[in-house]
């Protein structure tokens, strides 16, 4: 999107001195207000003075009136520049107030050992936790585990594009298999892993042990070796998302205009041909969004793990996330959790960054 | 291709099996994995009406290989004899339900609203803050869908725990709205760049302020695309399962977290599980049915340049 056309306004503004004036004060004031409350709060906390705060909301109603204030101070300030500004700046102050902050936090926290059902509290520990998660051969498993849910995406992607070609095909009730294709995409990934994890694969009488049964396993079992389950965790997780990647390359394949592939049929290039020269080279930036998102999507997987399986047999299924859920809900270690997490979010945007680089090297055109 | 007009030579008139079989084959692969798809919720519907002996003997027809009861909607309090009964099981599911919806409404109500706000102004102005520009604030809105949740949820469970919100309704829409507002500003920008700029010179020039024709002109436009992300936000944070697992307990615990702690604790009660299961998925089923094509145009967002 570089040739976007912005609107040019050109305005006149003419700000009154006492007004700008008044805006500083209210931003200054309500941030001084936030800066009283705060510095209140942490002396009742090291135990110097009681001022009867029960907990931490006045600072964080303190800090939403000066969020309030500073965008009121843009129009009063800024006039119609203010105005333009006011667009943005919410969702720029939410998200880094939900973010940033936290992150910050998460980076304090991360470098402690704190029980949160202890009675000690936090305690800074410093590097211990690096030297816990070298030697947690659970983690590096966890890890290993995220690299072959991820590599799942590539036989995901390719029934995706075989389904979307299908659906572009001149075929009835085209709405129908749309809505029931969508489906899956619908259903709570806790619904799902009872609905199939728990009762279809149910080993007794479930309808697929069942089946397989009928197909000639004897003892069928879904979840007993560590392959088979990953598998089962990588199937349940493809039906659910299946669909996502199937629309988006839909609505590539609907923005290719037919006339290239009338001309490569007129010219007698047969169908096989026809996909791979045509329609697969002009679906790679499509392709290349979908598998993308999809990645950034498979990078959360966790609900499905921790319902069904809960990382079992031996961690053969456990995702990242799920690791660190039950490292969290069975020794209740924040520190050492977040520690993991942190790691786990440089690692990711390590190699997310890498791969949008190569993904817009891709995208361009080779001629 | 239009239609051929001319037969010149036999084979423009003969039996093409080839192409007939070609469609057979289309179809076949399309209703199997309709089946597919399907067949999960087909299973769950028919267990909500099953006995145990049923489930054991694997029978899936209702009415022709065994008869339908309301075990399930009983066991939530919702079949025909007990929904005038005082039931607690049900004041419990309710209470859920209603928690979810209200989280998921809230959340997606308020990403939409800032998340459209600041696709328009990312859409039509220039920025500079800092050394932030355009294209910049752009990617750190979007760069929020790469932060995995595990990384959010311990910081949070301490500071939501500092700050009373643990918990509560109000907390877990904070952490949604957050979790959404990327899918949202992606979808909006693509919108309003769809939207020709000459539309708000028109209205400004009619003495409109910038405000105004955002409100009166473009919203209504944008329309299609709020109900987009309105509905991918409500899919997202209705199913949402891993904060909700870890932020709240008693009060304001979700469906999904509910259908989770039904599974360990009971044991194999298939028809309430398949009761709760369809509880939380049904509202989805039917968004799904009526606004397929809202659903469907918020994902093709960005696919088509």
């Amino acid at each position: 999107m570089s040739s976007k056309e912005y609107l040019h306004i050109v305005t006149q503004d003419h700000i009154p001195v006492q007004k700008m004036r008044f805006g500083r004060v209210l931003i200054w004031g309500s941030a001084g207000i936030f800066f009283c409350l705060v510095f209140l709060q942490l002396l009742q906390q090291n135990g110097v003075a009681d001022f009867k705060f029960s907990n931490w909301r006045p600072t964080l109603y303190a800090y939403g009136f000066w969020a309030i204030c500073l965008c009121a101070a843009q129009v009063l300030m800024y006039g119609e520049r203010g105005k333009r500004t006011l667009f943005v700046l919410p969702a720029v102050l939410f998200v880094i107030s939900m973010v940033v902050f936290p992150l910050i936090f998460a980076l304090g926290i991360a470098f402690s050992s704190w029980n949160l059902s202890s009675p000690d509290g936090r305690q800074f520990n410093g590097l211990d936790n690096v030297w816990e998660m070298w030697a947690d051969p659970f983690y590096w498993n966890a890890l290993k585990n995220m690299v072959w849910y991820i590599l799942a995406i590539i036989p995901e992607y390719a029934i995706a594009f075989g389904l979307a070609i299908l659906l572009n095909a001149q075929i009835r009730a085209r709405k129908f298999f749309r809505v029931a294709f969508l489906m899956p995409l619908m259903l709570s990934p806790v619904a799902v892993s009872w609905m199939i994890g728990k009762s279809m694969l149910e080993i007794r009488f479930g309808p697929i042990s069942r089946l397989a049964r009928t197909l000639g396993w004897d003892n069928p079992s879904f979840f007993g070796s560590g392959e088979i389950a990953r598998g089962m965790i990588m199937m349940m997780d493809a039906w659910t998302f299946i669909p996502f990647m199937m629309i988006m390359i839909l609505a590539g394949l609907q923005a290719i205009p037919k006339e290239l592939h009338e001309a490569a049929e007129v010219d007698g290039a047969p169908p096989w041909k026809r996909f791979w020269e045509i329609t697969f080279p002009l679906m790679l930036p499509v392709s290349i969004t979908a598998i993308l998102i999809r990645i950034i999507f498979k990078l959360k997987l966790a609900d499905i793990i921790i319902n069904v399986t809960s990382g079992g047999p031996g961690g053969a299924t456990d995702s990242v996330t799920s690791f660190i859920y039950r490292e969290y809900r069975d020794r209740s270690n924040v520190g050492y959790g977040t520690f993991l997490a942190i790691v786990y979010l440089v690692i990711i945007v390590i190699f997310m960054t890498v791969l949008m680089k190569l993904a817009d090297r891709w995208m361009k055109p080779r001629y | 291709m239009s239609k051929q007009i001319f037969f010149d030579s036999a084979s423009d008139q003969a039996f093409k099996p080839k192409r007939f079989f070609g469609r057979f084959a289309i179809y076949l692969i399309l209703l199997f994995w309709a089946f597919i798809c399907l067949f999960p919720i087909y299973w769950t519907i028919t267990t909500t009406f099953k006995a145990a002996p049923d489930v054991m003997k694997g029978n899936l027809i209702p009415w022709w290989d065994y008869q339908p009861k309301w075990l399930g909607l009983k066991s939530l309090g919702l079949s025909p004899n007990t929904i005038f009964v005082e039931s607690t099981v049900r004041e419990e599911f309710l209470k859920r339900f209603w928690n979810s919806a209200i989280a998921s409404v809230g959340a997606s109500t308020i990403a939409v609203l800032l998340g459209s706000c600041a696709a328009y102004g990312l859409s039509r102005f220039q920025y500079r803050f800092g050394f932030m520009r355009n294209s910049d604030i752009s990617f750190f809105f979007l760069s929020q869908l790469i932060l995995p949740p595990v990384v959010l949820a311990l910081p949070f469970l301490v500071l939501y725990k500092e700050l009373a919100l643990l918990d509560t309704r109000v907390g877990l829409i904070a952490l949604y709205t957050l979790t959404v507002l990327p899918i949202v500003i992606w979808i909006m920008r693509d919108q309003f760049s769809s939207i020709p700029t000459e539309l708000e010179e028109a209205a400004l020039v009619d003495g409109l302020s910038i405000w105004g024709a955002f409100l009166t002109i473009i919203l209504p436009i944008a329309l299609p695309g709020m109900v987009a992300s309105f509905i991918i936000s409500l899919v997202l944070t209705w199913n949402e399962y891993f904060f909700a697992a870890l932020l709240t307990s008693s009060h304001a615990k979700t469906l999904p977290v509910m259908v989770a702690s039904q599974t360990g604790s009971q044991g194999i009660s298939w028809w309430s599980m398949a009761a709760l299961s369809l509880a939380a998925i049904l509202p989805l089923i039917v968004i799904a049915i009526i606004l397929e094509r809202y659903i469907i145009k918020g994902m093709a967002a960005g696919a088509v340049k």
